[in-house]
């Protein structure tokens, strides 16, 4: 489970986040949706640590990750998987070398052993003979599943996806979506994305927190957000035509 | 402005220095950045030093031959300076060019599309994965780049001044063997470490704290070469004070 207490961020004079809390039980599906400009991608880097916060705490079962030094967040940080938006596969190192990168670095595991937790990584997000690729040679579906896999090799309490459907056709976005929810129940992973697609947070959305103006606007389930009244929700929820004349 | 980046600088290369997480790991990488920075900048080392020296072997004729010199010096002089120059300064600034702007441009690039972020959300220590592997590399290998450098100088101010008539090869010979005085050895190669971490470090300070796109990658690449010739240049006057 992560909690976070309060968490405020500025940038400059610029007041990101104003006091933010929230909670994201294991094994769920958490969606954090907003505006741009709102602060969820400031959240997501406050909660893995990227930004300090200015004040608040993000509790990882009870561990104030912002009270911790870089030493001692280590042993949480290896507990913490991350889908970055565009990827960040390490362009030097094959797909094979990205996914084991953690293993190596943190493992004593013999190299067969970390082979075989590579190609169980890989077959999970349904990637064959990939191994050997380079991150140039995959296509922008085929590397969000190679970073969905480098996430999920050290076996994460914690899963953070951050727009894991940017830039992907509507096929491949539902792919990843059915991905995250089944890594999520099958591992019981806190899963928390960050997203705008609300194809995605219909579908896979146990938990909505809507953030408007870096504050916590809403707060509810995937069922909850078609009926609600907040007039700044609805206005994001149902943008789109489509999406007017299904409330409608 | 220019205290915020010496902090910065420092504070980032206290990080990067720190102990490995894992040595096996990192001798990998060190072993990568050594064929990347020695073995990919021979080549451009070897053309320019070949030159350097055939230049400064005909130059020095033109101006120094009278009957009341003897032809013997341009070997000298070209060896002198070889060593304690243009081996290891010019070396270094056109190492500056070539390996600085790919450490800076690589790191930068890694930045801005999250690479960096990724190490760090998995609690690797990036400073010290990205840059201690490059700083090992460009100290040991830049030197060894600097001794081919003035060996080539020396041939190819040899090869020059015979190819022109300005001096036979024993008279060459006899010159680059006369007077050697060893603080001029001991001074190129002390200038050559120091460039190297200049080089290494100021480069991958200027890729680590890229922030933006595709421009400002291009952009911190040009900062580090420009910053890292005037460092180099600075250096290069404080330990010949030092040093001579």
């Amino acid at each position: 489970m992560i909690e976070i207490k309060d968490i405020k961020k500025s940038f400059d004079d610029k007041e990101v986040l104003k006091g933010i809390s929230a909670t994201f039980k294991s094994g769920s599906c958490n969606m954090i949706i907003g505006g741009s400009g709102s602060g969820k991608t400031t959240l997501i880097k406050c909660m893995v640590g990227l930004h300090e916060v200015d004040s608040g705490e993000v509790l990882y079962d009870d561990r104030d990750f912002t009270k911790l030094n870089f030493e001692d967040r280590i042993p949480i940080r290896k507990e913490i998987g991350m889908l970055f938006q565009g990827s960040a596969l390490f362009d030097s190192l094959s797909v094979q070398d990205n996914v084991m990168f953690a293993l190596n670095m943190f493992t004593d595991m013999g190299h067969s052993e970390k082979l075989d937790r590579v190609n169980f990584c890989l077959n999970r997000v349904n990637l064959e003979n990939v191994n050997k690729k380079f991150p140039a040679e995959l296509s922008g579906g085929m590397k969000k599943r190679v970073g969905i896999a480098r996430a999920i090799a050290m076996n994460p309490k914690y899963l953070y996806c951050d727009e894991p459907n940017s830039g992907l056709d509507p096929k491949t976005s539902i792919v990843i979506d059915n991905l995250i929810q089944e890594i999520t129940d099958e591992f019981n992973i806190t899963t928390i994305v960050n997203t705008h697609d609300m194809n995605s947070v219909m579908e896979i959305g146990d938990n909505i927190v809507f953030l408007h103006q870096g504050q916590k606007w809403w707060e509810g389930s995937n069922k909850e957000i078609k009926h609600t009244d907040n007039p700044e929700l609805n206005e994001f929820v149902f943008a789109s035509k489509h999406f007017k004349e299904m409330q409608k | 402005m220019l205290f915020y980046h010496l902090g910065k600088y420092v504070l980032l290369m206290k990080a990067a220095l720190k102990r490995p997480e894992k040595w096996s790991f990192y001798w990998k990488e060190i072993a990568r950045e050594m064929v990347s920075i020695g073995v990919g900048s021979l080549g451009i080392i070897s053309i320019i030093s070949i030159f350097m020296g055939a230049v400064t072997s005909v130059q020095t004729a033109f101006q120094l031959i009278s009957n009341l010199i003897s032809s013997s010096v341009i070997g000298q002089i070209t060896r002198d300076n070889s060593i304690l120059e243009l081996s290891p300064t010019i070396g270094a600034l056109v190492l500056a060019g070539k390996t600085g702007s790919n450490i800076a441009s690589q790191i930068g690039t890694m930045r801005v599309t999250e690479q960096i972020d990724a190490l760090e959300v998995m609690g690797v220590n990036s400073p010290g994965y990205l840059i201690f592997p490059k700083i090992i590399a460009g100290v040991t290998m830049i030197p060894l780049l600097v001794i081919i450098s003035i060996t080539l100088s020396i041939v190819g101010g040899g090869v020059a001044g015979v190819l022109s008539g300005a001096l036979s090869q024993t008279d060459y010979i006899t010159g680059v063997q006369a007077e050697f005085n060893n603080t001029i050895l001991v001074a190129g190669m002390v200038k050559s470490f120091i460039y190297a971490f200049i080089i290494t470090s100021v480069s991958a300070y200027q890729g680590f704290y890229t922030s933006g796109g595709a421009l400002e990658v291009g952009e911190s690449s040009t900062r580090a070469v420009v910053v890292s010739c005037i460092l180099i240049l600075c250096a290069d006057y404080i330990v010949a004070q030092l040093l001579l």
